[in-house]
């Protein structure tokens, strides 16, 4: 296992190495002068040396891109071309952020993904099967930024309700915006972890119903186990081996998708401002939080990998 | 279907014996005839072509031009889908926008296709470094999350439709060389590869006459379901104002514009996203069903 852990350790080095260039090569793909850019086609001269100087955009790219990943390294990813503020104090300030909402978010649709996929399972082409997996359907169709806005019409801004309706006047139960309270984090939860709720309800519903076949279920069957002994001990365990690797994917597919979704609710977090920054042509801000979350994404990946290898060895034990 | 009802032994010039491509090809589609929910889905993607051909013909309203007097108008029998906030009709601009809906969409996954396809079986085929140099890449390029590599190439290349095609592509590359690779290695284990090698074939020979139409049924499942990812984040891309831009009848453009009215209007940005959801769902309803048709292993 120790040897295992080292080695997929060591294999995430070249990948590493290849993002730091790939997120370091964006600046230098842009057509026309970075610096020009970054300070606006009216740009005094001036403002565009002094930008290039401040970059080293005039030394040869490898000492450029050894300067980067040296500092990157020691926490230093550059300062801001709008601000001026280091880019490591504003990605920062919104890490944590973004990563409450892709934690929460791959909680409830490993949550959600999970009950309706073993429902789906042990209703087999039954009408309860056939809703659950279309409902799963479309979830994994929504874009997540549609979903957000009806979300924000119908519970944020809401509808008045009629008058025999007990407790509430209208359905504006939760905030349009904003991260912090429980109103603002349902909403934008919701959107966010829907499709991957979706993904996990159908993992988990194929991994039930490969493992329900086996011998090893009728076997236990056969000696008379109660169905729900059979069900979520002896299948649901090992089903869950493969829907552990999507919920990890789903997890980096997460964090993407809140560039999407901290638009809708303007949640100052990583993906936002990569929004905000792409806007403001501001690359070394872009370069800094694709970067991190990147960075992040391996991470999980890896952790991904070593509880699978994990899991897998404890059957291979038993 | 052509059971074959005479032995080798008695094949005369007039019986010409079974193509056994032509023959797998029949037993695919008898099987996805059989499957009604990919039916449903290939019925109305052709329905979706259609429309996006005959999308002009179809109102008689234009899709850049509005009355401003009747801006935000909501539904009705003159405008089925309301109007936006310039008083165009959204039905109209929903129906104009299909065909670049679908264009994104297709022509994204034929460039991701084709370069993940050649690095996949490049990689599969010749193995030892080149194998390891094309496939380190592409862990490169999966190692950035859901539409975050997008993000970033829209914002080197600028935001428009066809940069957005070019990085919903890039995107895609790894994908494909991926499953492809996978696919080679096993094809490549095969006897008859090495019996045509023995005879002298060229590597291209092998390759593309030979491997490629032996991985061809992951890469088409891949490549339908791809293309609803790839219609949800060109969408997505629009969204943000970084894909088509105004006044393009762009979908993901016009939920953009309509989130600014929905304490009024809500309906600018619901249209919209049903048209997204209709086409992306009908991608993927076709995909499952090609998988389970074309792929009995995935299949549960």
């Amino acid at each position: 296992m120790f040897k295992f852990i080292v080695r997929r350790v060591l294999q995430t080095i070249p990948v590493l190495i290849g993002v730091s260039i790939l997120v370091f090569s964006l600046m230098h793909l842009v057509p026309g002068n970075p610096a020009q850019i970054m300070a606006g086609e009216s740009a005094p001269k001036e403002q565009v040396e002094n930008i290039e100087e401040r970059l080293g955009l005039n030394d040869p790219l490898p000492v450029q891109y050894w300067n980067y990943i040296s500092n990157a390294v020691q926490g230093d990813l550059g300062s801001s071309i709008r601000s001026g503020r280091d880019v490591t104090t504003e990605i920062s300030g919104r890490f944590w952020v973004t990563v409450e909402l892709a934690v929460y978010s791959t909680i409830l649709s490993v949550f959600m993904g999970l009950i309706a996929g073993i429902v789906s399972a042990t209703k087999q082409y039954t009408f309860t099967d056939v809703i659950i997996m279309i409902i799963a359907l479309f979830g994994l169709s929504m874009p997540n930024f549609w979903l957000g806005l009806m979300l924000i019409q119908w519970f944020a801004i809401g509808t008045d309700l009629p008058s025999w309706v007990p407790f509430f006047d209208d359905t504006a139960w939760f905030k349009p915006s904003g991260w912090g309270s429980f109103e603002q984090i349902v909403l934008p939860v919701i959107t966010l972890g829907t499709a991957g709720a979706a993904i996990v309800a159908r993992m988990t519903r194929s991994s039930m119903l490969e493992v329900v076949g086996q011998d090893y279920i009728r076997t236990a069957r056969a000696k008379g186990v109660k169905e729900r002994v059979v069900i979520y001990r002896h299948a649901l365990k090992n089903a869950l081996i493969p829907v552990v690797t999507v919920v990890g994917l789903q997890f980096g597919t997460l964090l993407g998708g809140t560039v999407l979704t901290e638009t809708v609710f303007a949640i100052n977090g990583m993906g936002k401002l990569i929004i905000d920054s792409i806007q403001a042509r501001d690359f070394p801000i872009v370069q800094g939080t694709i970067l991190v979350v990147a960075l992040l994404f391996v991470l999980v990946n890896l952790l991904v990998d070593i509880t699978y290898r994990f899991l897998n060895k404890r059957i291979d034990l038993d | 279907m052509g059971e074959p009802n005479v032995d080798n032994n008695t094949v005369t010039q007039e019986q010409k014996p079974l193509n056994p491509r032509v023959e797998s090809w029949k037993n695919f589609f008898k099987k996805l005839r059989k499957n009604k929910a990919a039916m449903v889905g290939g019925i109305f993607i052709l329905f979706f072509i259609v429309v996006a051909i005959a999308g002009p013909f179809l109102t008689t309203y234009e899709p850049d031009k509005g009355e401003i007097v009747n801006k935000l108008a909501p539904p009705s029998a003159d405008h089925w889908f309301g109007t936006d906030h310039h008083g165009r009709d959204i039905f109209t601009r929903i129906i104009h926008g299909m065909h670049l809906t679908l264009y994104i969409g297709f022509f994204s996954v034929i460039l991701g296709a084709t370069v993940g396809v050649l690095l996949g079986i490049i990689a599969g085929y010749y193995g030892g470094r080149t194998d390891t140099i094309i496939m380190r890449l592409m862990d490169v390029l999966l190692a950035f999350p859901g539409i975050l590599l997008a993000l970033a190439i829209v914002s080197v290349l600028g935001a428009s439709l066809n940069n957005v095609i070019i990085a919903v592509a890039i995107f895609s590359v790894p994908v494909f060389a991926r499953i492809v690779r996978g696919s080679t290695l096993s094809v490549k284990k095969l006897e008859y590869v090495d019996a045509i090698r023995a005879l002298g074939a060229s590597d291209t020979r092998i390759i593309f006459k030979h491997i490629l139409p032996n991985v061809t049924s992951p890469i088409i499942v891949q490549a339908t379901l791809n293309i609803a990812t790839a219609v949800l984040s060109a969408s997505g891309l629009s969204f943000l104002g970084l894909g088509a831009q105004p006044p393009m009848p762009e979908w993901g453009a016009m939920l953009s514009d309509g989130r600014n009215y929905l304490y009024n209007a809500p309906h600018v940005a619901f249209f919209p996203g049903i048209a997204i959801v209709a086409v992306v769902l009908a991608f993927n309803i076709l995909g499952d069903g090609l998988r389970d048709a074309l792929d009995p292993k995935m299949k549960n």
